[in-house]
């Protein structure tokens, strides 16, 4: 059997065309035959595919009638239009889309430049706490009670609205307290107290929003300056993993916690402050961040309402430019700067007690 | 004031259309169980069977749509009747497979499938544009589509490999196959003395057009 009676007889094969006895021969020639086997499948495949070759064909070439047909008789129209009323007619057309389209853009350029202002760091973020402290009336009645049964010398008269809570340190032995820009939001006074329960009166010398740092001035007679810190501002970028502690007053006496720096930048990047891994609580803004040296790396701001353990602290160097500010609007006011720590080398618990005495609590009062 | 109550009021329809109407087209993928009607079907296994009175019913019902939306959408005349052809053998392929079952109505699919189609010309041609226009009901094609670009990839390898193999096989071929012509009238036509001639031909022709066929197969 040649090549072309072959195919001939698959074919007929396939179409069933053959007669009983043919066909009962063939199937098994093919089942004695593999690679007859192997032929009839290649041109069961083959001919499958020209067979469906052939009515797509034939579909098309209906459709192509069809189209003809229907256009003749002006069931179908093209669209063409010259290209000038082609535009007009797409203005006209997607009029109303554009309009919409120019509205929603209009209002998501309105969201977008809104959410810019309310997340830029010169504002309260509002994915974060502050953590300044809300003075509740319990708590504002103990220590008032408090202050009387110790007979401490309070300033502050009894009855006043003191409002919020914030940590604040020296930075110079002359009554010169550091502490953060927002915990001072709307002070009428401000006092600071002592880790001994002593209010002293102060003042407030600058605020710089930006930075979300503000100078104090403790402006009172009863304040006796010790010697020296025992404390430096830090110049330097400090390094990822570096541990550090924190001492504030989230409560009514002071409170130490440790952490360690996670990130070199705050919320969304912002190179001025550090990212610090530490449980910091309202009342810690303002609170000195120290390294294992004793140096003031940052200063508490404020942690993100939305995961845990995430608080942001301006960097210490910020201090410095802060200062250079100063210098410039108030020069009666002269500022020194220790940059160097003589707590180097000593234990932890050393450190802190030396530390403590120099950190105070800032209350505001409102009205 | 009639007046303009009644010119505001298709300015409100398309904001609503625009708001609301697009989770409604969302929910149009699945709310595609519409008792299908009798005549429907019947439309649809006609084109299955080539009946041209079903293929010019279902043109002339769907091409205007087809038509708008493409050109509505960055293409002509040409592009709108190339995407409707090929959807119209989508829809011929669905209709001759036994496992496919119509769901929706013919014009649903249509639309869906050239919907597709298009933006998928668009994404090639690299002017992708989301389209606006067409609030249609919307049915997913996707998984339709793989089988059809499977089955268009064989047809053009058929297509490559019937244009290479030359004259006098070629239409020889084609009277055969896609022409339906018997032997005896092929005979005639091609100026063979008998039937049994022309079949020899054909055969032999078929020889070479597999071995083409086989060959561009394997390449893709």
């Amino acid at each position: 059997m040649d090549q072309a009676h072959l195919a001939e007889a698959v074919e007929r094969y396939l179409k069933g065309e053959m007669d009983p006895q043919e066909r009962h021969a063939f199937e098994e020639a093919r089942k004695n035959n593999p690679e007859l086997d192997q032929t009839v499948v290649e041109y069961q495949f083959f001919f499958d595919e020209m067979e469906r070759y052939g009515t797509i064909r034939r579909f098309k070439s209906n459709l192509y009638d069809t189209h003809h047909t229907l256009q003749e008789n002006g069931q179908i129209k093209d669209l063409h239009l010259p290209a000038s009323t082609r535009i007009l007619n797409m203005w006209t057309k997607y009029r109303r889309v554009v309009a919409v389209a120019a509205s929603i853009a209009g209002i998501t350029a309105l969201l977008i430049s809104g959410m810019i202002s309310i997340f830029s760091p010169n504002r309260p973020i509002r994915d974060l706490e502050e953590l300044r402290r809300k003075v509740s009336n319990l708590e504002r009645q103990s220590s008032n009670q408090r202050a009387e049964i110790n007979n401490v010398k309070s300033k502050i008269a009894p009855g006043t609205d003191v409002r919020f809570g914030g940590t604040s340190f020296l930075i110079d032995p002359k009554g010169i307290l550091l502490t953060s820009a927002h915990v001072l939001n709307g002070a009428k006074k401000v006092y600071v107290q002592s880790n001994d329960g002593v209010d002293y009166l102060a003042e407030i010398v600058h605020q710089d929003e930006a930075s979300d740092l503000a100078i104090l001035k403790i402006n009172d007679e009863e304040y006796t300056a010790p010697r020296s810190l025992p404390y430096g501002i830090s110049r330097n970028r400090s390094e990822l993993a570096e541990p550090v502690f924190t001492l504030g007053y989230p409560k009514d006496e002071i409170v130490y916690n440790e952490g360690c720096l996670s990130s070199k930048s705050g919320l969304q990047g912002d190179t001025m402050a550090y990212q610090i891994s530490i449980a910091a609580n309202p009342g810690n803004s303002g609170g000195p961040v120290f390294n294992r040296n004793g140096e003031v790396i940052g200063i508490i701001s404020t942690r993100q309402a939305s995961a845990n353990g995430v608080v942001f602290a301006t960097k210490s160097n910020n201090i410095y430019g802060l200062l250079e500010a100063i210098k410039k609007d108030a020069s009666d006011v002269n500022i020194k700067l220790r940059p160097y720590s003589s707590l180097r080398g000593t234990s932890r618990s050393e450190q802190v007690k030396k530390v403590q005495d120099h950190i105070y609590m800032v209350k505001v009062v409102l009205s | 004031m009639i007046r303009k109550v009644k010119q505001s009021n298709p300015d409100f329809e398309s904001f609503f259309l625009l708001f609301c109407g697009l989770p409604s087209l969302l929910q149009g993928i699945n709310a595609c169980k519409v008792a299908i009607s009798e005549q429907e079907l019947a439309i649809f296994r006609a084109i299955g069977k080539n009946e041209k009175r079903a293929i010019e019913s279902v043109y002339s019902e769907n091409y205007g749509l087809i038509q708008h939306f493409v050109i509505a959408n960055n293409g002509n005349e040409d592009d709108a009747r190339d995407v409707f052809q090929e959807a119209m053998i989508v829809l011929y392929e669905k209709s001759r497979s036994p496992e496919f079952e119509l769901t929706c109505q013919i014009r649903t699919y249509l639309y869906s499938v050239c919907r597709r189609l298009w933006l998928k010309k668009l994404q090639q041609a690299r002017r992708m544009e989301t389209p606006v226009e067409g609030l249609e009901k919307l049915i997913p094609v996707e998984e339709d589509l793989e089988d059809h670009d499977k089955l268009n990839a064989q047809y053009l390898t058929m297509r490559t490999a019937m244009g290479k193999i030359g004259e006098p096989c070629k239409s020889l071929i084609e009277a055969f196959y896609v022409h339906r012509k018997n032997m005896h009238e092929i005979a005639s036509f091609f100026g063979y003395t008998n039937a049994d001639n022309a079949k020899n031909q054909k055969y032999k022709c078929l020889m070479r057009l597999k071995k083409l066929f086989f060959a561009q197969y394997k390449n893709n």
